[in-house]
């Protein structure tokens, strides 16, 4: 009945919802992921984003709502018969098979002549570069290549969609840098469409061609990531992306003859280079910007400039932190290590609110 | 490297000089905690294997040097008579054919016994744990419930059940009765097993296409060996040292092992022959002391799996 809506999108989620008891997990969700698309669903831990993976997998019974994978209504469909493979956080392979019987237990499984099975085993352990670890058991591997085997029993699968709960969550900070450099040259390879749940932004900033922010349940934002890192449509996303996170600075936004402002306590910080997205009304709101798009002694040509007394100091290597206080409330400042100032100096901070977030009190963006 | 250490000046100040105390911590050997372990463990043991000495001794004895009265001292002479005929020649009642009856009988009771409960509890235990079907809480509390039930309770009841479907005192009926208390215990024991196991190796496998059976055959069976020898362990020692059951259910051309050198040792007839009594407990004790003494390790083992990594 709307077809149009399915042909385009690979991945479609319709209206759907999740209740454990009286606990609603999921609340009528849309998603729509395009062919080829990586997506990954981001969100605190309990915000429901394995849980939607699952019910796209097929392995939890939902409790209204459809699912299309490719078009087709897959709603009832057991998760082996929905075109998807899935890649799990604690790899989840089976400990008692080699790695090949491993790979080729699906197909197996699946009553796939022989000669197949070793044709797409052999192709998925070059893409993976496995080939040397397939007679060994799982035991006998280091995390990464338990992971990467994990990838490839989904890559035999020869799958339209690939799911991923997780995958570098149980590895070293090291090894996850370096697989996920390979899941990306993965995508890039196969073009197949990827849905990925994972609580790090890194991996949600570096990854996604589109990112799905959730919380209790319900999609925030779902867009770009660079437009969730600049434009944050509430308070929530704004405050869940980034790190060091944005400053949020509580006030009020007044108009001074037909000017827009923002004023907390002595501060009061012209808006002419905002773009409202909403129309703005006097009242409570705050004004968010990250620490990077704030200048430290950077010289005039700022539409706001103000003095700070530096209270900390937070050298992180390649950049440092600096936090001070700004009408009363706490505010960090990114800068190159070089040009950082010392504890207790007086410096200037500009600020452009175009490159601001004001958020009204509902926590919307303005 | 050490000795660029030893030359800066804060390294120089804290520095260790030599002597004192160095390498491991030395054990005393005869200190009082010592002392107390060793002494208790000792007493228990002793506690314990005595009346095991006093039997094995006793029944490698003629009777005229067990009247002598020395139960504590050693044969003079080692003879295996007693054991050959607590076997084979021993008296209940009006059958003379020994203990061999019973245990023949026993074993035709206690291997359908524990496979039909092992299989049943285990697919039981399974859909308990991964396939979280609609009522599966109440069906568990119920079982449990049973576990809790004196058997006493239910001894004439079954009685009944079993001359209506015409199994009364035949070793099926026996074999039924066993395997269906042995349910609840079971069923809990796999149950606890297979929701230790990492859930998403389940899901895997749903991805991967298995279904019930298949999962449960070639995924999670392989990786139970430890669960499934602490059941047959369980199962054997239970029903092997089974009385009453025993007694109640079948008749004596039928009855188990433990009946029958019940019938031996306590028969008021004649002499007490107490070697020949003796070879006889024995005899009947030997079978789940040998499954302990086979399988100890993986019972160990079974026991302690709480996680299994792949």
């Amino acid at each position: 009945m709307n077809a149009m809506m399915q042909t385009a999108a690979s991945v479609s989620v319709r209206d759907l919802s999740l209740n454990f008891g009286a606990v609603q997990v999921l609340k009528s969700l849309d998603l729509d992921v395009g062919e080829g698309e990586f997506v990954v669903l981001l969100g605190p831990s309990g915000c429901g984003k394995s849980t939607l993976l699952n019910c796209i997998a097929g392995l939890l019974d939902i409790s209204a709502g459809r699912v299309f994978i490719k078009g087709r209504n897959v709603t009832w469909d057991e998760p082996a018969h929905r075109g998807i493979g899935m890649v799990f956080q604690s790899y989840a392979l089976y400990p008692q098979m080699s790695v090949e019987k491993n790979l080729s237990f699906g197909l197996r499984v699946a009553g796939l002549p022989k000669q197949e099975i070793d044709k797409r085993i052999a192709r998925a352990a070059e893409v993976l570069q496995i080939e040397p670890l397939l007679k060994r058991k799982p035991a006998a591997l280091s995390g990464g290549q338990r992971q990467r085997v994990a990838i490839g029993r989904a890559l035999v699968r020869d799958v339209d969609v690939f799911l991923f709960d997780e995958p570098l969550s149980n590895l070293d900070a090291k090894l996850r840098s370096e697989l996920r450099v390979e899941i990306k040259l993965l995508h890039r390879r196969l073009k197949n469409t990827m849905i990925y749940v994972t609580h790090d932004q890194i991996e949600a900033m570096t990854l996604a061609d589109r990112i799905a922010v959730m919380k209790g349940g319900v999609i925030q934002q779902f867009d770009a990531p660079q437009v969730i890192y600049n434009r944050p449509v509430n308070r929530f996303v704004a405050g869940f992306l980034g790190s060091p996170g944005m400053n949020f600075l509580e006030g009020r936004l007044e108009q001074e003859g037909g000017a827009w402002r923002f004023a907390a306590d002595a501060l009061s910080i012209p808006l002419a280079t905002y773009e409202f997205e909403a129309a703005p009304r006097p009242g409570p709101a705050s004004f968010g910007i990250r620490p990077e798009h704030v200048g430290l002694n950077s010289g005039a040509g700022w539409p706001f400039s103000v003095s700070a007394t530096v209270e900390v100091v937070e050298p992180m290597g390649s950049d440092t932190l600096v936090w001070l206080k700004l009408a009363g409330q706490n505010f960090s400042v990114r800068v190159t290590s070089e040009r950082a100032p010392a504890t207790g100096e007086t410096v200037t901070i500009g600020l452009d609110p175009m490159r601001a977030s004001l958020f009204a009190e509902a926590g919307n963006r303005l | 490297m050490s000795t660029a250490t030893l030359a800066s000046p804060v390294a120089a100040a804290a520095a260790p000089g030599p002597g004192g105390p160095q390498g491991p911590k030395p054990q005393r050997r005869f200190s009082r905690r010592n002392l107390f372990v060793y002494g208790t463990l000792s007493v228990v043991a002793v506690y314990y294997l005595l009346p095991l000495y006093v039997m094995v001794v006793t029944s490698l004895k003629g009777m005229p040097e067990i009247r002598m009265g020395n139960i504590f001292s050693p044969p003079m002479e080692i003879t295996f008579e007693p054991w050959v005929k607590a076997w084979a020649t021993a008296c209940t009642g009006l059958n003379c054919d020994g203990l061999s009856r019973g245990f023949w009988n026993s074993v035709r009771i206690t291997v359908p016994s524990v496979v039909l409960s092992i299989a049943i509890a285990s697919v039981n235990g399974y859909a308990l744990a991964n396939w979280r079907f609609k009522g599966a809480e109440t069906f568990f509390a119920i079982l449990i419930v049973g576990a809790f039930i004196p058997y006493q309770v239910m001894l004439y009841p079954i009685v009944i059940i079993l001359r209506e479907i015409g199994l009364y005192g035949s070793l099926t009926g026996l074999v039924l009765v066993h395997s269906i208390f042995g349910m609840p215990i079971l069923t809990l024991l796999f149950r606890n097993y297979f929701a230790s196991m990492p859930e998403e190796l389940f899901k895997a496998a749903r991805v991967d296409g298995a279904g019930f059976w298949g999962i449960y055959f070639r995924i999670m069976l392989p990786m139970s060996l430890p669960i499934f020898v602490v059941a047959v362990i369980i199962q054997i020692t239970g029903i092997w040292n089974d009385f009453l059951f025993g007694v109640v259910y079948t008749r004596p051309d039928t009855y188990p092992m433990t009946v029958q050198l019940n019938n031996i040792v306590n028969s008021v007839q004649g002499v007490k022959e107490y070697n020949v009594n003796m070879a006889a407990t024995l005899i009947t004790g030997l079978v789940p002391l040998a499954v302990y003494f086979v399988s100890g390790k993986l019972f160990v083992r079974g026991i302690a799996a709480g996680a299994v990594k792949g």
